[in-house]
């Protein structure tokens, strides 16, 4: 893992992909690359130097001087409706990164993989689907993605056409309500969700769950209530309740 | 001299000198663990202390509760960037606990139900700078803030404050715990900022 310091980045991207999140595409000179699944710091100085600092995941990953964002409006968060509404290409903020060694996903593994994500937990989870399908690991790799509705999904045009093209497995959850025509339950995700979407502990997959904290820990809780061994789920909180 | 972010500024929050630079106030209890949170029965809980030639001391729950407790008002700060001012605990010191061994050692690894480990030099457990505590708040503390029972290791960023603690492994040389591992600081003060490697 290589951290250095704060490094200038400047957007190159800035497109909407929900009514609430945006897409931002940063070039960062000397980038070393990332691992799927890491983060960076995004760092905001204002005219009078006054700073403020959050984590963000990398839907992106592999080497490159270019990487990925998606940012989720926390309605009277301090950074969040910045990079949403107001951060226009050419502008330029600083990153410190790539950060995190755990929840990351390598390829070469034998085991079975499940994601599970809520909201934008769906970036890092989004770096492994691409750095699944690339290595040619789609096949053990099912995704489950839980959202509010179906224009609240961050990916999901590419998300719905790498699943039609025998990439990762789909299985979609609506907390609010789900689009027309659609057979299943609206709800959030709970334990018959888990037995249906998921890969059984029997197969001993290694679990991926990022989301809201709230999210995170009710869907841990219930994977362990499966029979999942805690050691082989791993998480990454993004904060809220 | 930082780059200037366009515009940026708007919505910020009132800056407080009681927190550590890049940190930000939050009045929420946020949970940072690697995994589920573990259920621990109080009939089986054990806190116990190896040192770095192998003897160990031990307490049940029952054991624990019969030692000093103390109550300890300070301040958080999480590395993913929270603080929260003026928390309240109750615990057991770990002078209490350290006066009971004899220990040479200058480190030692925190261990926890579930598997989680961190490191921290000894000194920094002592001079009622480190606490075990089970009750936040005035209640008993919640299984998501690492109940029954956690570290509370203030002066350093939350992640030393191992949840779910259950001893103590005493060490001549340092050795790099779980977050360590995986990318964070060996010491971990906020107000150096030693959050990564
Ligand atoms: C490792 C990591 C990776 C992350 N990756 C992403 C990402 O890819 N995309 C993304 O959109 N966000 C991500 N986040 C969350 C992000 O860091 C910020 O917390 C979020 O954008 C809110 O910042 P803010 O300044 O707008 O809100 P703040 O001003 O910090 O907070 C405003 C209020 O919202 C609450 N809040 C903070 N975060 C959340 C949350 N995530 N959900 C609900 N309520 C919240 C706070 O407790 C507070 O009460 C990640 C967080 C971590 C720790």
């Amino acid at each position: 893992m290589t951290v250095g310091g704060w490094q200038p980045a400047r957007v190159v991207e800035a497109v909407g992909t929900t009514p609430s999140a945006r897409l931002l595409h940063l070039q960062v000179p000397g980038w070393p690359g990332n691992e799927a699944g890491q983060h960076v710091d995004i760092r905001l100085t204002a005219e009078d130097g006054y700073q403020a600092v959050r984590s963000y995941s990398i839907g992106s990953y592999g080497p490159g001087e270019t990487i990925e964002l998606a940012v989720d409006e926390i309605p009277d968060g301090e950074v969040s409706p910045y990079l949403v509404r107001d951060v226009l290409p050419g502008d330029e903020l600083e990153v410190k990164g790539p950060l995190g060694g755990y929840f990351v996903w390598r390829p070469g593994g034998a085991e079975p993989v499940q994601l599970i994500a809520g909201g934008s937990g769906i970036v890092p989870l989004m770096a492994i689907v691409r750095a699944a399908t690339d290595a040619r690991a789609a096949a053990s790799v099912r995704l489950l993605y839980s959202v509010r509705t179906a224009e609240d999904a961050i990916y999901r045009d590419e998300l719905e056409r790498q699943a039609s093209n025998g990439g990762v497995a789909l299985t979609w959850r609506y907390t609010r309500g789900a689009p027309g025509g659609w057979q299943g339950r609206v709800g959030r995700v709970d334990d018959d969700v888990l037995r249906a979407a998921t890969w059984e502990p029997g197969r001993e997959p290694i679990v991926y769950v990022c989301g809201p904290t709230g999210f995170v820990e009710h869907v841990a809780d219930a994977l362990v209530g499966l029979g999942h061994p805690p050691a082989r789920i791993r998480t990454e909180r993004f904060g809220g309740a | 001299m930082a780059v200037v972010s366009r515009g940026f500024g708007a919505r910020r929050r009132e800056s407080d000198p009681r927190l550590p630079p890049g940190q930000y106030l939050t009045e929420d209890f946020p949970v940072l663990s690697a995994g589920p949170t573990p259920r621990i029965d109080l009939g089986e809980w054990r806190f116990g202390i190896r040192t770095e030639g192998g003897a160990e001391t031990c307490w049940t729950w029952e054991e624990f509760q019969a030692l000093p407790i103390e109550d300890v008002d300070t301040d958080i700060h999480c590395v993913t960037r929270w603080s929260k001012l003026g928390t309240s605990w109750r615990g057991v010191s770990l002078d209490t606990l350290l006066d009971e061994v004899e220990t040479d050692a200058a480190y030692a690894m925190a261990h926890s139900y579930g598997g989680y480990t961190t490191n921290i030099p000894l000194d920094e457990l002592r001079e009622g700078r480190a606490w075990v505590a089970f009750e936040f708040d005035g209640e008993p503390l919640d299984p998501e803030h690492g109940g029954p029972a956690r570290l509370l290791v203030p002066h350093l960023y939350f992640w030393k404050s191992a949840k779910w603690v259950r001893g103590l492994t005493l060490m001549d040389d340092d050795e790099p715990g779980f977050w360590e591992q995986n990318g964070y600081n060996m010491h971990g003060d906020p107000w150096t900022e030693e959050r990564y490697w």
